[in-house]
């Protein structure tokens, strides 16, 4: 057995990039009203929602290694759900329709969670995406035939949403709100995947079969990961509708599904940051492309897209941050390793 | 105490019976290693134990319970770990990673969450890793070590829930000859702790380790019994020497 003593490139130091990343762009978003105006401002906006959408993907995808096709399912939804709310029960206040909206994502994610993850065989992915894929187009179907919830159109004209007395108008002031669920969910998510059970999950993402004879319980795991996933999309879809004044069958689609899966193969699989990254720069390449070349963008945008997905697999992210911190180490405590160090190096 | 207890397992594949009746017990303590000539139906065998498989006919009893219809992460829980015949690392975690992994694999998703036994894990992951060689690899990716530390790891793994049974697939496959002496010794200590059952063709290896042997040829049991006197029976012999 080679009782290797020489330094491999894995047990260098790691060299941080991430926090830096974070850091810049949270520094940048929280002065950027300052400078932009309404319409990067609006712009912004809709990024950080869609960011938010993309983490519930990366969350399933990048972590759990659930390949879903229906995060634009909870986010329409969610998105339906509380515009029903709003325009039939009168009801505005933030405090009700946003915390509905989570759970209404929570709960259509619970149940598509039943019957494509939690069934007595344990699922393939290809089964996983089907299932997703065609649970959206379903109800997508159904949003465009029924009447009730306005067909094809949609619910137009929402009213804005209230905190208080006070109207929480699309600007400066739901740019911010949209800013504080963005980075407390983003907290939330690094908490998670940094944690014991980020090392399950990132388990199960390697090795699913090896994990399951450790004892874990995999597929609740997964039960679990994915309704938060649906928590956090239907957060995002409540949020877009009230930014938009408008939900439609469209925020309901697999083409919306899909665009969140290239938000994250963009970006950056598996990295939280990679998946917001990936929802900006998307989003801006597609309005910049549309303003320069307004018949030929889509296909410079998808040319774009399948350069890096193909010689990028890590995506945009791949670019600063070594693969080490991209997957991350989870168990040693900061100060049990450093007391090894000590006890090794005694001064 | 008898901790396993296998009867008239049968398993089949379309046309091919992979093992047909198959009885085998396994007692508290005991190293026992099962045998035969290739295809004779031992991976499939455990794999049948493990819950990787699931036995067509007959029962496996695992500490007075049945476990034949268990979902693999049951049987783990109940108390049964299986190293696989392939390396089975994570590749991309760390070496202490994947040990930490193994043994929290109990712990209530509360607790990982939380990372509630994180520092009182961290001791036993270190002495895991020392006491199977690893120490000084604890930082590396398990993806850059050796077959042979990558087996080692794999074993530390497997034994780091502490389980009353642990299957072992080949542990020694393509070892040398210096790394197969070195892993009987680190198996002979975990007889305090647990009973194995061990798939392994060298025979040499077997012998030293195992108190007794079950010897299986076309997916039947040709004999079992201590291991001295079931290496001495002609009709293991002839088994062995009919594929020779």
């Amino acid at each position: 057995m080679s009782q290797s003593t020489e330094l491999s490139t894995s047990s260098l130091p790691l060299r941080k990039v991430i926090p830096w990343v974070e850091l810049g762009l949270l520094a940048t978003s929280l002065i950027l009203p300052v400078f932009a105006d309404d319409f990067w401002t609006l712009f912004l906006t809709r990024v950080f929602i869609l960011g938010l959408l993309a983490l519930s993907f990366d969350l399933v995808w990048g972590y759990a290694g659930i390949l879903s096709f229906s995060q634009a399912l909870f986010f329409g939804m969610a998105g339906y759900c509380t515009a029903l709310l709003a325009t039939e029960a009168g009801i505005t206040s933030v405090l009700v329709l946003l915390p509905v909206a989570g759970l209404v994502g929570l709960i259509v994610s619970l149940i598509l969670a039943f019957i494509v993850i939690l069934g007595r065989r344990v699922p393939t992915t290809v089964f996983v995406a089907l299932g997703t894929l065609t649970g959206s187009y379903v109800v997508e179907r159904l949003a465009r035939g029924w009447s009730y919830v306005g067909g094809q159109n949609g619910i137009p004209s929402l009213p804005r949403l209230t905190l208080g007395n006070h109207e929480i108008a699309e600007g400066v002031w739901f740019y911010y709100m949209a800013l504080a669920i963005l980075l407390g969910i983003y907290v939330a998510l690094k908490f998670l995947t940094r944690s014991q059970l980020g090392l399950v999950l990132a388990g199960i993402r390697q090795h699913e079969t090896r994990i399951t004879f450790f004892g874990y319980r995999v597929q609740h795991v997964k039960g679990i990961v994915f309704a938060l996933a649906g928590l956090i999309a239907g957060l995002a879809g409540g949020m877009y509708a009230f930014h938009e004044g408008y939900v439609g069958p469209g925020q309901l689609s697999p083409v919306l599904s899909t665009q969140v899966v290239l938000y994250v193969l963009f970006g950056g699989v598996g990295t939280l940051i990679g998946a917001v990254i990936g929802a900006g720069m998307i989003e801006y390449l597609s309005f910049m492309l549309s303003q320069e070349y307004q018949r030929l963008w889509p296909i410079i945008l998808g040319l774009l897209l399948l350069v890096i997905v193909m010689f990028r697999p890590t995506g945009l992210i791949g670019f600063l941050v070594s693969d080490r911190e991209r997957i991350g180490s989870f168990g040693r405590p900061d100060d049990a390793a450093a007391k090894n160090d000590t006890d090794k190096n005694p001064a | 105490m008898n901790l396993l207890e296998v009867r008239n397992v049968t398993k089949v594949y379309g046309a091919l019976t992979a093992l047909n009746g198959v009885d085998l017990t396994v007692r508290e303590k005991e190293f026992h290693g099962l045998i035969g000539p290739n295809g004779s139906g031992k991976s499939t065998l455990l794999k049948c134990i493990a819950g990787a498989e699931i036995a067509n006919a007959g029962t496996i009893g695992f500490l007075g319970a049945d476990i034949g219809r268990a979902a693999p992460a049951e049987r783990s829980r109940a108390g049964l770990s299986l190293k696989f015949q392939i390396a089975s690392v994570l590749p991309e975690l760390s070496v202490y990673d994947n040990i930490l992994l193994a043994l929290q694999a109990q712990d209530s998703l509360a607790t990982l969450l939380f990372s509630g036994s994180r520092r009182a894990l961290d001791k036993r992951v270190t002495t895991t890793l020392a006491q199977f060689r690893l120490a000084s690899r604890i930082n590396d990716l398990a993806g850059v070590l050796s077959h042979g530390e990558q087996q080692w790891l794999e074993i530390a793994m497997a034994l780091a829930g502490n389980p009353r049974l642990l299957l072992l697939d080949e542990p020694t496959a393509g070892m040398s000859a210096q790394e197969r002496r070195a892993t009987g010794e680190l198996l002979a200590p975990i007889k305090q702790i647990c009973s194995l059952l061990i798939v392994e063709h060298d025979l040499d290896f077997i012998r030293d380790i195992c108190d007794s042997l079950t010897v299986l040829d076309q997916g039947q049991v040709v004999a079992s019994g201590p291991a001295a006197e079931v290496q001495n029976s002609e009709k293991v012999k002839e088994a062995y020497l009919s594929h020779a």
